[in-house]
C-alpha cells in the first residue's frame, strides 16, 4: 500500500519555533501562486512566502510590541491571519497585547494594549486564541478567560473593541470559526481553556453564547469547529468531536500519546489534521450524515516527524493536498503532500 | 509567560550543578596522582556540598525566588550559579564555569523536553530535592532546611493546573531554545543525536492519567458508548505505569532528574546502565571539532587540577578540565590573566566581568570581593537576590 502523503522540500525559517499552541499559520494567496507562513520564535514572527513552484522564498520578521518602548522582549504566544471577506489581517498576541497587520505583514493597522499590573502577580498575563468570525469580527482570547470582539471595516485602521465575553474563568487557548462556508449553521465561534471547558457562539451586534460545554479539568489546546461539529484536542492526547449546540458527544479518539499542540480542518473534504508532542502527525477523516445527525471519523494517515515535538501542524489547501509542520527547535518549515 | 519559573529553573539547575561537583570532588579523593599539590579530603567534599546546599536552599534566598516574577536571562542566572558554586572554599575557573554552566543547562533542557506531563516538572524538581537530601543526610539542620523548601514547592505548585504548568514549562523552553550542545554521556547513551537534538522514543508507557493511542469510541445522544474501532498508531505504545508521589517523600517514577553521575558501587562496575558511568581517563587530545563540540565528561572523568593554596587564605581552587595552553586558544577559551597553573590567587567573579561588562548585573557582580561586601545599586533584575546571597 503506498503512503497517502510523501515529503517535499522543507523551508527554512530565519529562527526555530517556540514550544507554543498553534504554532503555525498559513495563508493562501491563489492569485499569486503564493502561500504564506508564519512561525512564532520568543518575541518574534518568522514570516516566509513560498512560491507554489519551490523555486522562490522570501522572509520578513514581525517583533512584538510593548507600549513605547523600542524593542520589546514581549513573548508571542500566538500569530495567526484572520480571512474576512473583505480583507485579510495578520493578528499577534502577546504578554503586552494584540497588533493588527496587514496580510503581508508590511504594516501595523492596529495595536491593543493589555491590562498589566504594576508589580508581577502570580498569574500570568497574556493574549491567546484568535479567530475570524463571519462579516467583519475578530475575536482574540486572553489569560483571564476574557474573548475580546473586535468590528473591523472593511479597509483602513479604524478597528475597535466592540464587546468583551465573559464566560471563561481559566486561560484561554485556543479559538476558531465555523469554516465549512455554509450559512445554514448556527454556531459561528467556538472558543477553549485550560480547563477543558468549550463556550459556543453566535455572532452579531452582541455575540450570544449558545453553549457551555465542560471540560474534565484538561486543558483543550487546539479546537476546530466545521459543519456544527466541535473538534478539539486535549492535552491527555484525546480528540472529541461534539455537536456545538447541543453539547452532545459523538466520538472520542484516544489519538495521541502527549499533548496535542494543533488541529486543522481542510473544510472542502473533511480532512482533519491532529499533531502532538509525542512525534506524530496524524490524518483522519471526517464526514457527517445530516439524516442522522452522526459523525463518522476514520483513521487516514500518520506521519512520524522523528524526534521532533510538534508545535504546529496545518493544510496548505482546502481540499488537504498538502500540509505543513513546525517543531521545536526546528528552523525550517517541513510539507507533505499526497503522492 | 509564566511568573513562577525561577524557583524550578534554580533548584533544578543547582541540583544538576551540585551532583557535578558531588561527583568530581569524590574522584578527587580517589584520585592516585601524586603530583598535585593539595588533596581533597571526603570532609573537604562535605563541607564544600554543605555550604552550597546550604546557600541554595537558605530561606530568604528561596521567599526572593518564590516571588512572582519574569524569568532572569542566561547572564543573570549564570551569576547566581555561579554564586552558588562559590559559596565555600572551592573555586572554580571561568573555563570551568562555562562547561559546568553548559553541561548542566543541557541536562536540564533535557528533562523538560523529555518531560511526559507539564507536572512532572514537580517530580523532577523532588527528585533532585530527594537526591541533595540523601547527599547532605549528615546535616540533620540542612535535610529540614531541603524540607521546608519542599513543603514551600508543594504549597506553591500542587493547586496549578496542567495548562499552568505547561505555561511554565514553555517559558523555560523558550530559556533553552537553540542549546544545542553535544554532551559525551548524552550521545553515548544515545539520547542525543549528533546534531544536538534529544531522541524521542514513541514507544514504551504513556503518561499516568493518558490513554494508549488506537481507539476511537462513538457515543450515543444519551452519552452511551454504542460503537468502538482501532487504528494503528505506529508506535508501540503500553498502558500508563503507577501514579508517583507528589509529597515531601514517595516514589517519584520517572528517572528525570536523578543523579545520573552517582559513582557506581563495586558490582556495577562491569554493567553498565542508564544511570551511571565509570570515570574514564582523561582525553587531552584537542579534538578537532571542538569548537562545536564540548566533550566535556571525558576531560572532567580525569586530570582534575586542585590547587590548595599555600597562603594563609583557605580558598580552593578547582580546575574541572585539564586544559593547556593550545587547547584553550583552539576553542576560543579566553582565560584572563591569573587563571594559569602559576597563579596562587583565588579567583573570584571579577573574572566574568569581561563578558557581562555591559549589564548592571555584571557591575554588582564584580563588586563582590572576598569579603562579599556589596554596594548600592539602582534596582535591577537578580539585584536583591545577590545582595541576600550575599549576606548569607
Amino acid at each position: 500500500m503506498s503512503k497517502m502523503y510523501h515529503k517535499e522540500k522543507s523551508i527554512p525559517i530565519k529562527s526555530s519555533a517556540s514550544a507554543l499552541y498553534n504554532n503555525l499559520s498559513v495563508l493562501r494567496i491563489a492569485p499569486r501562486c503564493l502561500t504564506y507562513f508564519t512561525v512564532v520564535h520568543a518575541n518574534v514572527v518568522n514570516m516566509v512566502s513560498a512560491s507554489w513552484d519551490g523555486l522562490n522564498y522570501s522572509h520578513r520578521q514581525l517583533q512584538s510590541k510593548e507600549g513605547n518602548v523600542t524593542t520589546s522582549s514581549s513573548l508571542i504566544m500566538q500569530a495567526a491571519w484572520c480571512v474576512l471577506p473583505s480583507r485579510d489581517l495578520l493578528v499577534l498576541t502577546s504578554q503586552k497585547g494584540i497588533q493588527m497587520y496587514e496580510s503581508d505583514g508590511s504594516i501595523m493597522v492596529y495595536w491593543h494594549a493589555l491590562d498589566t499590573p504594576e508589580t508581577p502577580t502570580a498569574k500570568a498575563v497574556f493574549a491567546r486564541g484568535i479567530s475570524a468570525v463571519r462579516e467583519k469580527h475578530i475575536c482574540v482570547g486572553v489569560s483571564s478567560g476574557s474573548v475580546l470582539v473586535f468590528d473591523v471595516p472593511s479597509k483602513g485602521s479604524n478597528i475597535t473593541l466592540s464587546e468583551v465575553l465573559e464566560e471563561h474563568k481559566e486561560a484561554i487557548t485556543d479559538m476558531a470559526s465555523e469554516c465549512s462556508g455554509s450559512l445554514e449553521c448556527i454556531a459561528d465561534l467556538v472558543s477553549a481553556d485550560d480547563s477543558g471547558l468549550l463556550c459556543v457562539w453566535k455572532s452579531g451586534e452582541d455575540f450570544q453564547l449558545l453553549n457551555k460545554i465542560p471540560g474534565f479539568d484538561t486543558s483543550c489546546s487546539s479546537v476546530k469547529l466545521w459543519k456544527g461539529t466541535v473538534i478539539a484536542g486535549y492535552g491527555t492526547g484525546q480528540i472529541r468531536l461534539y455537536e456545538a449546540v447541543t453539547g452532545i458527544l459523538h466520538a472520542e479518539v484516544n489519538a495521541h500519546a502527549r499533548w496535542i499542540y494543533s488541529l486543522d480542518i481542510a473544510p472542502f473534504t473533511g480532512l482533519l489534521l491532529s499533531a502532538a508532542e509525542d512525534s506524530w502527525v496524524r490524518v483522519w477523516h471526517l464526514s457527517l450524515t445530516p439524516e442522522t445527525n452522526s459523525v463518522e471519523i476514520e483513521h487516514m494517515y500518520n506521519e512520524c516527524v522523528t524526534d521532533t515535538q510538534i508545535c504546529g501542524a496545518k493544510f496548505c489547501d482546502g481540499d488537504g493536498y498538502a500540509f505543513a509542520v513546525t517543531g521545536y527547535d526546528l528552523s525550517e518549515i517541513i510539507r507533505y503532500t499526497q503522492a | 509567560m509564566s511568573q513562577r519559573t525561577l524557583p524550578l529553573l534554580i533548584i533544578n539547575l543547582g541540583g544538576e550543578m551540585i551532583y557535578i561537583l558531588d561527583q568530581r570532588l569524590r574522584a578527587q579523593d580517589e584520585n592516585d596522582d601524586k603530583t598535585q599539590r593539595g588533596v581533597w579530603t571526603d570532609d573537604d567534599r562535605k563541607r564544600v556540598m554543605n555550604d552550597i546546599v546550604g546557600t541554595m536552599f537558605n530561606k530568604t534566598f528561596l521567599e526572593e525566588l518564590l516571588r512572582p516574577q519574569d524569568l532572569y536571562s542566561h547572564r543573570a542566572l549564570r551569576t547566581v550559579l555561579t554564586r552558588i558554586a562559590h559559596a565555600s572554599i572551592m573555586r572554580l575557573n571561568l573555563a570551568s564555569m562555562d562547561k559546568l554552566y553548559d553541561l548542566m543547562t543541557m541536562a536540564f533542557k533535557y528533562q523538560i523536553v523529555l518531560c511526559p506531563r507539564p507536572r512532572d516538572l514537580l517530580l523532577i524538581t523532588f527528585n533532585h530535592t530527594d537526591t541533595i537530601k540523601e547527599l547532605v543526610r549528615d546535616n540533620p539542620s540542612l535535610v529540614n532546611q531541603i524540607n521546608e523548601a519542599q513543603r514551600q514547592l508543594i504549597e506553591v505548585y500542587t493547586p496549578l493546573s496542567d495548562g499552568e504548568f505547561q505555561l511554565i514549562r514553555h517559558t523555560l523552553l523558550v530559556l533553552f531554545q537553540d542549546m544545542q550542545i553535544r554532551v559525551s554521556i548524552f550521545l553515548k547513551e544515545k539520547i542525543q543525536n549528533p546534531n544536538g537534538h534529544f531522541v524521542l522514543q514513541t514507544s514504551g508507557p504513556v503518561p499516568h492519567g493518558f490513554e494508549v493511542p488506537g481507539l476511537i469510541r462513538w457515543f450515543n445522544a444519551k452519552g452511551r458508548e454504542v460503537r468502538r474501532t482501532r487504528f494503528p498508531s505506529g508506535g508501540s505504545y503500553t498502558s500508563a505505569i503507577r501514579q508517583a508521589s507528589f509529597d515531601l517523600s514517595g516514589d517519584r517514577v520517572t528517572l528525570l532528574g536523578t543523579n545520573m553521575y552517582s559513582t557506581p558501587s563495586p558490582e556495577d562496575m562491569d554493567s553498565p546502565t542508564t544511570s551511571t558511568w565509570k570515570p574514564k581517563q582523561a582525553d587531552t587530545t584537542p579534538n578537532p571539532l571542538a569548537t562545536e563540540e564540548l566533550n566535556l565528561l571525558a576531560k572532567l572523568m580525569g586530570g582534575m587540577e586542585v590547587q590548595k593554596l599555600l597562603n594563609v587564605e583557605a580558598g580552593f581552587r578547582v580546575n574541572l578540565l585539564a586544559l593547556d595552553q593550545e587547547e584553550e586558544e583552539e576553542e576560543g577559551i579566553v582565560i584572563s590573566e591569573g587563571t594559569g597553573h602559576q597563579s596562587s590567587r583565588v579567583i573570584n567573579i571579577q573574572v566574568t566581568q569581561d563578558q557581562l561588562a555591559s549589564t548592571e548585573l555584571a557591575r554588582i557582580a564584580g563588586e563582590f570581593d572576598e569579603e562579599g561586601s556589596q554596594t548600592e545599586g539602582p534596582g535591577n533584575k537578580g539585584d536583591d537576590l545577590l545582595a541576600m546571597m550575599d549576606e548569607l
